[in-house]
């Protein structure tokens, strides 16, 4: 089986309050280094057999009318990984 | 005068929305989620809750479910809308309403007595308050932080879409304070605020005496009013 990963992320002029409660944490854990943390999403979609460019064009549909919304997130990557 | 109030699998406020609609005077018709058609109404409520469980983003799912296609058919047309906490949320993933309802500044789930003030008073929903009416309802939600990019908030703030605003402290880190908010035509309103919690003498809101808090009501009698007239 096939893969389709869609990573969605929160724009970057949107305030992303779950990526600096995690900063925030990283910090109280001594766990430092970052300047800045922010937290998206990563959708699975299985195909049977190998990944067709159909099957990327209905994920890309599918990223942009349901996966992200697009007043708040980008849909960064949409990618297949061949079974 | 009916107004149906719409449920969704998760929806909490539904009974408080076809209480204050009875209240009000009107005659409020419970539709369900995978209703095709809202059929003969006047107006529809999109009541708060947390719709399948808020799964994907808060109203994602329920603002593609079924009826919306035949609300959004409705409202193109004219019919008086209002989306409270998750309705609101749902009116936005549905586009009927411009921007998008992230999680709460503090993180934290937020419960209290809210003031604030009708900035439009000319939607069916607000027509009975006078411009700039301060009034009190319950805030109670998780996701209620209003976002838009500067280019949408400079539209929204510029057409006078802004329905309803935070008076005080900002509770949740909305941009510009913006409680709630109308599409261009007017006749769909929403707002995380409730004030369908805010509609019995005793029950609502009143620090004062406890015998007021009934600062919602007229949301609801003035889409009646409007129907009416």
């Amino acid at each position: 089986m096939g893969r389709i990963i869609v990573d969605v992320m929160p724009r970057t002029e949107i305030l992303d309050p779950q990526g600096q409660a995690i900063a925030g944490m990283l910090g109280r854990m001594n766990i430092t280094g970052f300047t800045e943390v922010r937290q998206g999403k990563r959708f699975e979609l299985t195909v049977d057999g190998d990944v067709t460019d159909a099957q990327l064009a209905a994920a890309k549909e599918a990223a942009e009318k349901l996966l992200s919304n697009p007043v708040i997130e980008d849909v960064v990557a949409i990618r297949g990984e061949q079974a | 005068m009916r107004i149906g109030v719409v449920t969704f699998p998760g929806t909490l406020d539904d009974v408080d929305a076809a209480r204050a609609v009875r209240l009000a005077g009107g005659t409020p018709v419970p539709l369900w989620h995978a209703d095709t058609s809202v059929g003969d109404v006047a107006a529809v409520v999109l009541p708060g809750g947390f719709s399948y469980g808020d799964y994907l983003r808060a109203g994602a799912i329920a603002g593609r479910a079924r009826i919306m296609a035949d609300i959004k058919d409705r409202a193109a047309a004219g019919m008086p809308v209002l989306g409270i906490c998750n309705g609101f949320q749902m009116l936005c993933e549905a586009g009927l309403l411009p921007g998008a309802l992230v999680r709460n500044r503090d993180q934290r789930f937020i419960c209290t007595d809210q003031r604030l003030r009708i900035e439009a008073a000319d939607t069916p929903w607000t027509s009975g308050y006078e411009q700039g009416t301060e009034i009190v309802v319950p805030l109670k939600n998780m996701d209620g932080c209003y976002m838009a990019s500067d280019e949408l908030l400079q539209q929204v703030e510029g057409d006078g879409q802004v329905a309803v605003r935070y008076v005080g402290a900002n509770p949740n880190g909305s941009r510009n304070d913006i409680a709630g908010v109308r599409n261009s035509a007017g006749n769909v309103v929403g707002l995380m605020p409730h004030p369908e919690h805010a509609i019995e003498p005793g029950y609502g809101p009143d620090a004062v005496t406890g015998t007021g808090g009934t600062d919602g009501l007229t949301f609801f009698t003035s889409v009646l009013q409007g129907v009416l007239a």
